[in-house]
Parts: C-alpha cells; structure tokens; sequence
C-alpha cells in the first residue's frame, strides 16, 4: 500500500515527549516491505525509542546501506537527514559523518547480508575505531531482495524455502562484536518490542559503538519450517538473559531493585541503564564470560537476548584522537591555516 | 671546453642505506650556491637491499624534466655496477668504491673512472657497521664536492642545520665528507671541466615535491577530514598533511586536535568517510593512486549522482594492475573521468608541478563545494614524489574559500520548503543543507532514482530530468574550472598539448625545437571537462601532437570525446615505459613526425 499517503492524524489524549513531539511526528513514509516484516516491528521500536528520549529530529542521522533492513530508515522520522549509502559500507560514511560533526546522533540500519558478507570490514572496523553510533542489524539470514539465497549469518541445518540446508558456519554479530571490543553489545527480537525499545534507548544513548542485533524474521523468505530464523522458531527458543530499563538523567531512580539481580549503569549522558538479570549468575561486565555463556547457549540451540555487554569507560574515536569539542564541519576555515607569514616561514626548509 | 651548470649526477646505491639524506645534501648545496637543480628519484618497490638511483640534474636555464644523459655515475652498488658503468655519456666520469677490485671485463676508455676506496676508509675511521655504512655514502657527498666544485662552507652549514641539536653528528659527517673530498682532490685533477658555479638562480625559489605542496595546500584550504589508505606513490601525501596538522592544527591551551585523519581499512572505507564528512559540510579528502582509483569507483559515482563533494588526489603510477608501483605514468585519465558504473563523469584537475599541487589543493576544494561533486586532482609520481625547482608558494589574503550553495539555518527558516535537487538558478547546481542545522533542511540522501524534489521514483520523466540536469551543471563546471596555459611561438599550424608532468619535457623541448628553426604553438591542458580555449587551440592548428605518459593515448580519447576535437589532427605522442618524459624524447618524435611529412 505504498501509493497511499500516510494520513497524520493525531489524537488529542496521545502522549507528548519533553518536547512536545508526539510518536506521530518521528514518523516516515509508508513501509514497501512485505506485509508482516519483521523490520516493520524494528521501524516501530525505533520511532517509539527517538520519540521517548525526546531526540530533537534534524538532530538526528540516519544511515544506511543496500538491502530490505537498509531501506527502513525512509520510515522513519521524516524531518531527519538520511544516507541510503552504497552497498556493506554504511559504516565507513558514519564514521566520516561522525568525524566532521560529533554533535548529531548516528543510527545506523543495516541487515546481515549489508555487515556480515560484503560489509564485514567495515563493520569491525567501525567497532574497532569505537564510533559513537548505535548500529542496528536486522538480521533474518537471508537475502530478501534477491529472493531468498543464504546470508553469511545462517545456522548450519537451517533451511531455505526449497529444502536446501546450510551448511557453512554462520557468523555470528554479537560473539564478534564481543572479540573485537564492542563497547555496547545487545541482542533483541523484532516480535519483542518490549524488550526492544529499552535496549535501543542505551543504545542511542550510550557514548561508543552500540550494537544491537535484531532477530527480524523474514515472512517471504524465511519463515518456514526447517528455518532458525523464523517467527515461530525464534519465539520457541529465545530467552531473554537481561531486560533493562533507560532512565533519563532528568528522572530519579524510584524502583528499589534487588541486589545481585540488578545493575545500575550510568551512562555518559547523565542517564541510568538499570539491568535486570534473568540469570542471576550472567555478568554482563566480563567480556570472557559473556563470550563463553553466548557460545555455550548457542551451541544448545537457544537464542541469548538482552544487553549482553557494556563497557562505559572506554573512549570513543573523537577522544581517542583527541579532537576539539566543536565538530570540526562547524569550524570557520580562516582559522584553520596559519596566514601568509607563516607560508613563508614554512619554506625556508625547502631551501 | 669546460661547462658550467650543465651537468647530470646520477648516483646509484642499495636501498636503506641512509643514501637518500646523502643525497639531499648534495642537491640542496647546490641550490644554496643559487644553481637551479632538481632531483628525481629512480627506486624499488622494496624496504631494504635493492638497487635505488637518485639523479641531480644542474640545469642553470631552470629546466625541471628529466635528462636522459649521466654526466658524473657515483656508482656504490656493486650490483648494478655494469648497467651504470653503461649509462654514462661518452666523455663522463664515473665514481666508484676501489675498496675492492672490479672486474676487469668492465672497462670504458670513453669515460673516465675514478677509484676511491669508500669502505676502507670509513672502516678505519668509524666504528660499528651501520655507521660505516652511512658514513660511506657521506663521503661520496665529499668527493662529488670536490670534483664539481661545490662550496664546502655551504655543505657545513646544511649539516649544522640538520644536526642542530646533535652536534657530534656534525663533526662525525664532516669528517666522512673531507675523506672524500682530499682523496678527490689529491688523487685527480678537481675540479673537473664540467662543474658548478655560484649564481643567482634560485632567487624566489623554493625545492619541494608534490606531495607535500598539495599535504600544506590542503592544510591551508581548512581541509579538516583526511581518509586514506596507504599507497605507493600517494603516501608521503598525508604524511605531510599530518605533519602540517601537527604543527599548526593542535590547540596550543588544550592540545586538541582541529583535524581528523582516519587510516581507513581500504579506499572503499576512505571514500565513503571522505563522502560522509562532506555531506557533513567538513573540508575532506583522500589521496590515492591508481589502485585505489578502483576500488572507489562505486563510490565516485554515488557522490556524482546524489551530488556530494570530495576532493581525490590520484598520484598515479605505471599500471595496469598492481603495475610497476614505484614507477610514473599519467594513465588514469580515463579510469577517473569515466569513475564508475552508469552514465557518469567526473571534473579532473591537472597539477603540472608542485607549485600547482599546492594551488589546485585549493581550487578543488572549491570546485567540489562548488559543484558539489566529487574533484580528482591527477598528479604522479614524478611531480608527487620528486624535488622540482618552483616559484616560493604565495598566500593570497583576499583568498575567499567557495563553500558552494549551502543554505544557512535563516534561510532555511525563511523558506516555505526546501527540496534538495532542485535548481533554482538555471546553472544545474542545487542548493544544499547540512545535517543539524534547521529542521527545515532534512532531506534523504540517495544513490537510488530520485525526483528533482528529492523523493524516490521509478518515474522514466522523472529521473531523466535529474540526469539532463546534471549535465547543465557539467556545462556550468566548463565555464569555471582552471583555464589551460597557451603560448604561440609564431605564426604557425602545428601546435602540441599535454598536461601536468608533461610540461617540464615539453616547455625544455619547444626551446630546442626553436633553437632549430621549428616554433610550436603550446597549450598545457589544467583540467576536465575541458574549456573553449582547448576547443579553439586544436580549431586554429591543422596538426596537434599530445603529449602524454600512457599507452593508450588517453587525453586524446578525452579530446575527441568531451569536445568532438577532429581526430585526424590530433597525433599521439607517448612515453610510458615508466620513467618521467624527457625533452630529447618530445623533440625526437616531433622531428620524425615532421619528416613523414605530417606536419606543415
């Protein structure tokens, strides 16, 4: 239904943000996905997430690459500035976006064909160079665009709609992101906007690479019996290892959380990331013991969610560099070279 | 007969021997004695152990190509002792290391050799093997001095300036130059007819190479983000631009950095952070080379279709492939033109030495600001990495830098809506916004079909119209870009043209043609699309030669292509076998051209 105009009709009971937006006003345009996509669910977890931290729209950037997944960021918040980039190189152009202007706020909407194949370098290097963004994989194992061929993150017996089984090993985002130093690593469902919407919220808000994976089934493609990455199988054997809840730095704490089950996080905006653990023996500090529980449920067939790590003490590029406060775009050029005296002075070595 | 400030000084070595501040001593001492020099380098793709030549060419006409002749062979490396023992003009002299006997099979009588024994005595006088080594290639420094009769006083004072801070290096280096210079001078004639004589030809001028005139060119255009990955021969590029930043891009209270330099991944990484800063309105760049070229080329023509600036340096070097890396070419003209898939092309500039790497370092800031769109400046290695004689670089004060049509946060305010691809003034370049600036300027970035209002379409009209439209604006780019350099020497219908190294070959090769009774007319092309002028030079002549390094006479190709310049005139003149073009090569093809009659 993608010719008809998105009606904006806003009831008066709906609730405002801190700016007096409503969820309406982070809307885009009409999804072209299928019907019942599970990046459709992501799109609505977004809105309600920006909307809900009072993001101020043109504030916001959205980027992306080649794909189903990347084509979502058109959906949402209209008023933002969008980067549908080139094919798996999403990263590289926010991380020059990030370079040039601090201040905005990066989203990055890519799939797993976009970061885990042709993407996969610049995926770790964004991770390695710890670009402040949240980067969100809508991953459904497969290539939706291209009608329904394997994607790199794929589980060994899962099967394609003609039967056929995978049989190479997938590439898993999250045990990768934990290897190379992911300062903000999470795992969510697309059927689970509850779950969802918190852990985008840290995301967003959390100073550093923030990668959220997303189990976003893929109704044309994969969705079928025999698939890992279906509704039904995911909802059979996801379990969730934490839930948080993303306090603003305006807000008190008021819940009284128990001790050993929770985990208060300040973050870097001032804002708090209280994790509820769901195993209590889950540390989600410990890079090691986050790897080794991951691979130990995996390898049980089971589907970890939740924040499955955070580091808040590590520097993101801008600091890791070094650079000024303003973003250097902003800088007036006059300033930024040291006159004719000095030209002239600079060559004297050339003599 | 004895000549003076003519003279070509090759000096072979093994790679990673410290020949190459040798070497510099050398040619800046002559300089300072007011002798225009330049320097070239000849070296291997390789870190330690192989052969590397450095050539001196004494030109006091000025004249900045290279020679095709060797006056004076330093020969220091045993290996390739037979092939530089060869390459020495009939009546020159060759240097070498008699530390050890040479083979007697090796023998000119049209030359004279001249045997010092290097090794033994910086063996006898120095201790530890790598200062031996070091100190023997200062010795030649030492011999070469006296045989050309280079001010000793001028060479002391370069060394106390390099060791400023260290002096026992300068007494230590001394000593090595005056073993050489006393063996020289007590054991032949010094100095030789052939030699050097104070003047003053360097006045005003300065050495540098390309690469880092265009690194403090894009220091000076406030260039802010540099993405790059390391390429033979593009590196030393940012090198200079990190440098430059160092020195003058640190906040003296904070020690915060107003810079961002990204060693990217690849060059697919380097275009796309080049691509998001500028849509971010930052000053950003990447240098290159050919290989490199290829791997952005999906890139290039995202920024030419959603229409974002990026300024590219291509230093290029022999191809195709990984080719000869160390080596020069100008054979990237098609691949950067054509950049990429669809109906797409690109604006080139054309530096023909350093000085017009520091320039253009600006103008394609504010040609791809201005257009926005994405501008190569095609260097080589020969400009980029070589030491050419230029005019002092001048800062202009009333510069003004051209940030194109980006749209204020008030005006933005004061527009009813804003449609990014739309163009208003008929010069088939839109308005832009940058990110965070006012609500009123989002608008979705896309390589996909677009409407000249910015939204996604499959609509036929409707793309065609934005795709007819940016060739207005290529029209537009046309009218405003570098206008090429023209000279008439007389009357005449035969003219030649070339671009960037091409140049120094050519201008050296027009005087030497003229000096035999044939005066050219001359146009040195400085960019593409290419202007009226070129148009007009290859109307008014009924035979033009092109100049050019690369096999497949590429400018030609663009010549026929951009301005449907008549083929038949145009008459390919091509060196690329990977060394830098000489006069001697343009005016041999000149005069053979002339002799079959195609010319008047």
């Amino acid at each position: 239904m993608s010719y008809i105009a998105k009606p904006k009709v806003t009831h008066p009971g709906m609730p405002k943000n801190k700016l007096g937006l409503y969820a309406r006003d982070y809307e885009g345009t009409v999804s072209t996905l299928c019907a019942g996509c599970g990046h459709d669910s992501v799109t609505a977890a977004i809105i309600q997430a920006v909307f809900e931290l009072g993001v101020e729209p043109h504030m916001l950037a959205k980027m992306s690459g080649i794909g189903c997944s990347s084509k979502t960021p058109a959906y949402f918040v209209s008023q933002s500035h969008g980067f549908n980039s080139v094919h798996g190189r999403m990263p590289s152009v926010t991380t020059g976006a990030n370079a040039a202007n601090r201040e905005l706020m990066y989203i990055g909407v890519t799939g797993d064909g976009d970061s885990l194949s042709i993407g996969v370098g610049q995926f770790v290097h964004a991770i390695r160079r710890n670009v402040n963004m949240c980067y969100v994989i809508e991953n459904n194992g497969v290539y939706g665009l291209t009608k329904g061929q394997f994607s790199a993150s794929a589980d060994i017996g899962s099967k394609t709609k003609k039967g056929e089984a995978n049989n190479q090993e997938p590439i898993d985002p999250v045990s990768t992101a934990i290897s190379l130093g992911a300062t903000y690593i999470a795992r969510g469902f697309s059927g689970d906007k509850e779950q969802l919407v918190p852990l985008l919220k840290g995301a967003l808000t959390h100073r550093g690479f923030a990668l959220v994976d997303i189990i976003s089934p893929c109704v044309t493609f994969n969705d079928h019996e025999g698939s890992t990455k279906s509704y039904a199988h995911t909802r059979q054997f996801y379990h969730h290892v934490t839930d948080i809840d993303y306090i603003p730095p305006s807000e008190e704490i008021k819940t009284a959380y128990a001790e050993g089950e929770t985990m208060p996080i300040k973050m870097h905006d001032g804002g708090t990331i209280v994790l509820r653990k769901i195993d209590r023996n889950y540390d989600p500090t410990s890079r090691a013991a986050a790897f080794k529980y991951l691979r130990e449920r995996s390898n049980a067939g089971e589907i970890i969610t939740g924040l499955l790590y955070l580091d808040e003490s590590r520097s993101e590029m801008h600091e890791l560099m070094g650079n000024v406060d303003t973003p250097l775009s902003q800088l007036p050029l006059d300033g930024l070279h040291p006159g004719k005296e000095e030209l002239k002075n600079i060559q004297n070595r050339f003599r | 007969m004895v000549t003076v400030n003519d003279v070509v000084i090759k000096i072979g070595t093994v790679n990673g021997t410290g020949s190459a501040s040798a070497n510099g001593l050398l040619r800046k001492a002559i300089f300072r004695m007011g002798i225009p020099v330049v320097g070239k380098n000849y070296f291997p793709s390789n870190i330690q152990g192989l052969p590397t030549w450095y050539e001196i060419r004494v030109t006091g006409d000025g004249y900045q190509a290279r020679a095709n002749r060797v006056d004076l062979m330093v020969a220091m490396n045993a290996q390739t002792y037979e092939k530089d023992l060869a390459e020495v003009e009939p009546g020159g002299w060759l240097i070498y290391d008699s530390t050890w006997p040479r083979s007697s099979l090796l023998v000119r009588d049209d030359i004279t050799v001249i045997g010092i024994p290097f090794s033994r005595f910086c063996n006898e006088k120095f201790e530890g093997v790598r200062a031996r080594i070091l100190m023997k290639n200062i010795a030649y420094v030492g011999a070469v001095a006296a045989l050309l009769d280079i001010d000793l006083d001028i060479i002391t004072s370069l060394l106390e300036e390099t060791f400023a801070t260290k002096s026992h290096m300068i007494a230590s280096n001394m000593e090595a130059i005056r073993l050489g210079y006393d063996y020289a001078r007590e054991n032949t004639t010094c100095p030789l007819p052939m030699r050097v004589e104070a003047m003053d030809g360097t006045a005003g001028k300065i050495i540098i190479d390309g690469n880092t005139a265009a690194g403090l060119g894009c220091m000076y255009a406030g260039a802010t983000v540099g993405a790059w990955y390391p390429i033979t021969p593009s590196t030393s590029l940012m090198d200079a631009f990190r440098d430059f930043c160092g020195q003058y891009r640190v906040d003296p209270e904070t020690g915060k950095h107003t810079y961002c330099i990204i060693q990217a991944e690849d060059e697919l990484a380097a275009i796309g952070m080049v691509l998001g800063a500028a849509w971010n309105g930052a000053r950003s760049f990447t240098p290159t080379s050919g290989p490199g070229i290829s791997l952005m080329s999906e890139f290039i023509g995202y920024a030419y279709y959603a229409e974002i600036p990026a300024v590219i340096f291509d230093v290029q070097r022999t191809g195709p492939s990984t080719g000869m890396p160390t080596r020069t070419q100008q054979c990237d003209l098609l691949s950067c033109a054509y950049a990429s898939h669809g109906d797409t092309k690109h604006v080139l500039l054309f530096p023909a030495d350093p000085a017009e790497c520091f320039y253009m370092a600006l103008t394609a800031f504010d040609m791809a600001e201005r257009l926005q769109t994405p501008v190569m400046v095609l260097s080589d290695l020969d400009i980029g990495m070589n030491d050419w004689m230029v005019p002092e670089l001048e800062w202009d004060e009333n510069y003004v830098p051209d940030r194109g049509k980006v749209l204020s946060a008030e005006q933005l305010e004061k527009m009813d809506k804003f449609y990014r691809y739309l163009d208003v003034d008929g010069d088939g370049i839109p308005y832009r916004s940058l990110p965070g600036i006012h609500p009123k300027g989002a608008y979705f970035t896309r390589g996909s079909g677009h409407t000249k209002l910015g939204a996604y379409t499959e609509d036929s009209d409707a793309y065609q119209d934005v795709i007819d439209r940016l060739l207005v604006k290529w029209e537009t780019a046309r009218k405003i870009l570098p206008k090429p350099e023209i000279r008439y020497s007389k009357a005449n219908k035969v003219g030649l043209i070339t671009f960037g190294s091409g140049d120094s070959a050519c201008v050296e090769a027009l005087d030497r043609l003229q000096s035999e009774g044939i005066g050219l007319n001359y146009c040195c092309i400085k960019a593409f699309p290419f202007g009226k002028e070129v148009s007009k030079f290859i109307e008014q002549h009924d035979v033009v030669y092109v100049v050019e390094q690369n096999r497949d006479a590429q400018l030609r190709t663009l010549l026929i292509n951009d301005i449907e310049a008549n083929q038949m005139k145009l008459v390919p003149l091509l060196h690329y076998n990977g060394m830098p073009i000489n006069s001697s090569f343009v005016v041999d093809k000149v005069l053979a051209e002339s002799a079959k009659g195609r010319a008047a």
